[in-house]
C-alpha cells in the first residue's frame, strides 16, 4: 500500500488544527474544528484506499491492479453528505444560541451549578429529629409533630463546633442548641439557625 | 420465502412513514395515525421476525443481491430480533404519550408537527443499527438515529434545549468522527468492513494493531453509551428534552451504543484481551453514576444519572465474557429499556400534575393523584432491584456470573453491584418520600398546584391557559402500558432468559453469524468459549 505524502501531512495538519479549535468555548470556532476533523478523516479514508488509479467498471479492458478502490470513494461520500448536514444543523444552533444569548460562546448548566452549591446540611434529610412528613401520620408518636423543631440546630451546621461562645461565657453546643428556641435570651439565631 | 428476507421492512417502513407524515405536517390527525400505524406495523414485523429467527436461526439479507462482504448485508439473530421488538415497543409507547400531550396542550407551545417525522426516522436508524452486518452501515444507521435526535433534542429551541443540544451535539459529532476513524483503519488494516468477513479476517492481524482497533472501537461506543470516563454529556442533555423524548433516548440510544459495544467484544475482538479494563470501567460507571444520582434534587436528572449507573451493569455482563454473563447482560439492557423509559414518562406526567420535577417543590403527589404514585413506585422498585421484579432477576443473574468468574475484580464488581443497587433504591426512596409521601405543608418552596382545591385537581393554569388535563387519559395509558410491559419481564423472565442465554451462547459461538453472512462453508477461527459454552 503506497502512502500520498502530501495527503498524509494535510491530514496531520487538519487533525491538528481541528483538535485545537474544538477545545475552544467558542461555538463558531467548534463548528470549524468539527468540520476539519471531518475533513481529515475523509482524506484518512481515502488514504487507506491505497494508491491512485484508474476509474473502476469504466473501462472493461482495464485490469484488476490499475483501478483505484471504489470503496473508500463510495464511503466519502457518505461521510460528505452527513456532515454537511450536521454542519446545517450546527449553523441553525449557532444562530438561535446568538438570537437567544447575545453570545457565541458554550453556556454553563444552571442546574449544575446549583447542585455544586448546595449545602452539605440539607433540612429533611439531615435534621437529627426524623420529622414525621407522612401524609398519614402514626398516633402512636404523638401525630402533631411536636417534638419536631422545624429549625436546624447550631449542631447540624457544616461547621461542627465543640462549644460556642455565647454573651461572656463558654457553653457546649448541645445546652446552646437547647437554649436557642424561641424566647431562649441567650443566644441571637443567625439566619440558618446557627450561632453567629 | 424466508421471513427473515423482509428484514429491511424494519427501517423502510419508518422512513416511508416519515416522508408520509411529512406531507401530512398540516392535518395533525392524519399524521398521528400515519406515525402510529407505521410503527405497529413495524412493531408487528419484528414480533414476527423474532418468531422466524427462534425457528430458523440467524438470517443475513443482502440488499440488492450485492454479495458479501462487497454489498451491504443485514443480519438478524436472536440478540437483534429481541433489540429491535424491545426498542419498537417502547417506541410505540412514547409516541401514543407524546400524541396525548400533543393532543392535551395544542399544537401552540411547540412545533409538534415536525415530532412525529423525525421521530419515525429515529426509529429507523435505531432500527438499522440494530440490523446493520457492516461497520459502516452501523455508522450511518448511528447517523440517522443521532441526526433525528439533534432535531428532537433541540424541539421548540427554547434556551434551555439549545444550551443542552449544543453539547450533546459536538460530543456526537466527535465520537460518529472517532468512530468514522476507527472504520477507516479497519478497511486499511483488512480491507473490508463486513463484520463477518471482519471477524475472520481481524484474527490474523498483529496484537498491537488489532488492540489499537479495538479501543479506537470501544471508545467511540463508549461515548455513545455513556460508560463513566465519557459519560459526562448525558446527564448534562438529557433532562431539558421534552417529556417523551427524554424518555425515548434514555431507553434507546445508549442501548445502542451498548448493542454496538457488544458486537465488538464478541463477534470481532472475541478473547478476553480488554476485559480488565472494562471491568474497571463498568465499576466506576456503577459507583459514579449512582453517587451522582444521588446529589439531585430534579428527578429527571437523578433518572439520568441511575441511567449512566446501570449501563455500568451491561458493561459488566458484557466483560465477564461468559455465557451466563453475557446472558445476565442482554436480559438487563431489555429490562433497563422498559423501566428507565417507563420511570421518564412518569416523570413527564408528575410534571405535569405537580407543575415542577424538582423533589424541593414537589410534595404530597401520593394523597393528590394515587395512580401517579402506583406508576411510579412499581418502576422505581423494579430499578433498585427489589424482589420479585425484573431488575432483581437481572441483577441476579448477573452476580452469579461474577461469583462464577471468581476472579477479584468480578468479586469486586459484585460488591459495587450490590451497593449501587442500594443507593438506586435510596436514591428513588428519596423522590418517593418527597414527592408523594410528605405533606405539601413539609415541603419548603411548594409548588402553587399542590394546594389547589380539589374540583380544581385535573384542571390547571399551566403555560397561562386555562382548562389544560393535567393527565390525559392516552399519557396515563401509555404509561401504564410500559409499567404493565415492565411487570411482565417479571413474569415471563423465565422465558426471556432463556431466549438471552441462548442469543449469547450464539454471539459467544460467533459460527452462526458468520456462516450465515458468508456460506455454510466459512472456516471460523477456534475460540475458546468460557465455562463450558452452556448452562
Amino acid at each position: 500500500m503506497s502512502v500520498n505524502l502530501t495527503l498524509l501531512t494535510v491530514m496531520g495538519a487538519l487533525y491538528a488544527c481541528g483538535i485545537y479549535l474544538i477545545l475552544e468555548r467558542s461555538l463558531t470556532r467548534v463548528l470549524l474544528g468539527l468540520m476539519l476533523l471531518a475533513n481529515a478523516t475523509n482524506l484518512l479514508i481515502l488514504a487507506t484506499g491505497g494508491y491512485a488509479g484508474l476509474a473502476p467498471l469504466y473501462n472493461k479492458a482495464t485490469g484488476a491492479h490499475e483501478y483505484a478502490d471504489p470503496l473508500p470513494q463510495a464511503l466519502i461520500l457518505t461521510s460528505i453528505v452527513i456532515s454537511f448536514a450536521v454542519t446545517a444543523f450546527m449553523l441553525g444552533i449557532i444562530y438561535r444560541t446568538w438570537v437567544l444569548a447575545r453570545q457565541d460562546e458554550i453556556q454553563d448548566d444552571i442546574e449544575d451549578l446549583r447542585v455544586a452549591e448546595t449545602p452539605r446540611f440539607d433540612a429533611e434529610d439531615d435534621t437529627p429529629i426524623p420529622a414525621e412528613t407522612s401524609e398519614f401520620p402514626l398516633t402512636m408518636l404523638g401525630g402533631d409533630g411536636s417534638t419536631v423543631s422545624d429549625h436546624p440546630t447550631a449542631a447540624d451546621g457544616p461547621d461542627e463546633a465543640g462549644s460556642v461562645t455565647a454573651g461572656a461565657k463558654e457553653i457546649s453546643a448541645r445546652d446552646a442548641a437547647a437554649e436557642e428556641q424561641p424566647g431562649s435570651q441567650n443566644v441571637t439565631p443567625g439566619p440558618e439557625g446557627g450561632v453567629k | 420465502m424466508n421471513m427473515a428476507s423482509f428484514a429491511p421492512l424494519a427501517v423502510v417502513l419508518p422512513i416511508l412513514g416519515a416522508a408520509l407524515a411529512f406531507l401530512l405536517i398540516r392535518h395533525s390527525r392524519a399524521q398521528r395515525a400515519v406515525s402510529i400505524g407505521v410503527l405497529s406495523l413495524t412493531l408487528l414485523l419484528e414480533c414476527l421476525l423474532l418468531a422466524s429467527v427462534w425457528d430458523g436461526g440467524t438470517a443475513a439479507v443482502n440488499i440488492g443481491g450485492w454479495l458479501p462482504p462487497w454489498g451491504i448485508t443485514m443480519v438478524v439473530d436472536q440478540f437483534s430480533s429481541l433489540m429491535l421488538v424491545v426498542s419498537s415497543a417502547i417506541s410505540l409507547a412514547v409516541l401514543v404519550y407524546a400524541t396525548g400531550q400533543g393532543m392535551a396542550d395544542g399544537d401552540r407551545d411547540a412545533p409538534v408537527s415536525i415530532f412525529h417525522p423525525t421521530y419515525l426516522i429515529l426509529v429507523a436508524g435505531v432500527s438499522n443499527a440494530f440490523l446493520s452486518g457492516d461497520l459502516f452501515n452501523l455508522y450511518v444507521g448511528f447517523e440517522i438515529l443521532l441526526t433525528a435526535s439533534y432535531v428532537l433534542m433541540t424541539l421548540g429551541g427554547t434556551g434551555p434545549r439549545i444550551r443542552a443540544g449544543v453539547t450533546y451535539v459536538v460530543v456526537s459529532v466527535v465520537s460518529s468522527v472517532l468512530f468514522l476513524i476507527s472504520i477507516a483503519m479497519v478497511y486499511g488494516a483488512t480491507g473490508t468492513v463486513n463484520m463477518a468477513d471482519l471477524a475472520v479476517k481481524l484474527a490474523d492481524l498483529d496484537e498491537g494493531t488489532r488492540t489499537l482497533l479495538h479501543v479506537m472501537l470501544l471508545v467511540a461506543f463508549g461515548i455513545k453509551a455513556a460508560v463513566f470516563p465519557l459519560s459526562f454529556w448525558l446527564p448534562d442533555s438529557y433532562p431539558t428534552a421534552p417529556a417523551p423524548v427524554t424518555a425515548v433516548f434514555a431507553g434507546l440510544l445508549t442501548k445502542v451504543g451498548v448493542y454496538a459495544m457488544v458486537r465488538t467484544e464478541t463477534l470481532l475482538f472475541p478473547g478476553d484481551s480488554l476485559d480488565t479494563p472494562l471491568m474497571v470501567a463498568a465499576l466506576l460507571t456503577m459507583v459514579v453514576g449512582i453517587l451522582g444520582a444521588l446529589a439531585q434534587s430534579d428527578i429527571k436528572r437523578l433518572l439520568s444519572f441511575t441511567l449512566v449507573s446501570h449501563i455500568g451493569y451491561m458493561v459488566f455482563g458484557l466483560a465477564m465474557s461468559s455465557v451466563a454473563g453475557l446472558g445476565a447482560a442482554v436480559f438487563y439492557v431489555a429490562h433497563h429499556i422498559t423501566i428507565q423509559t417507563s420511570l421518564f414518562l412518569v416523570t413527564g406526567l408528575i410534571e405535569r400534575r405537580g407543575g415542577s420535577s424538582s423533589v424541593d417543590r414537589l410534595a404530597g403527589l401520593a394523597k393528590l393523584s394515587p395512580i401517579l404514585a402506583l406508576l411510579f413506585f412499581i418502576p422505581a422498585m423494579n430499578l433498585a432491584g427489589i424482589p420479585p421484579f425484573s431488575g432483581f432477576l437481572g441483577k441476579v443473574g448477573l452476580i452469579q456470573a461474577g461469583i462464577e468468574l471468581g476472579t477479584p475484580l468480578a468479586y469486586a464488581l459484585v460488591i459495587g453491584g450490590v451497593v449501587t443497587s442500594l443507593l438506586t433504591l435510596l436514591a428513588v426512596a428519596r423522590v418517593w418520600n418527597r414527592a408523594f409521601w410528605r405533606k405539601p405543608s413539609d415541603a419548603e418552596h411548594p409548588d402553587p398546584v399542590l394546594r389547589a382545591e380539589p374540583e380544581d385537581s385535573d384542571t390547571g393554569s399551566r403555560a397561562g391557559r386555562k382548562n389544560v388535563t393535567l393527565l390525559p387519559r392516552t399519557m396515563v395509558g401509555s404509561t401504564l402500558g410500559l409499567v404493565v410491559l415492565g411487570v411482565s419481564l417479571t413474569v415471563f423472565a423465565g422465558p426471556l432468559f432463556t431466549v438471552s442465554d441462548q442469543a449469547a451462547h450464539e454471539m459467544l459461538d460467533r459460527s452462526a453469524y458468520i456462516q450465515a453472512v458468508l456460506g455454510e462453508d466459512t472456516d471460523v477461527p477456534p475460540l475458546a468459549l468460557k465455562n463450558g459454552g452452556g448452562k
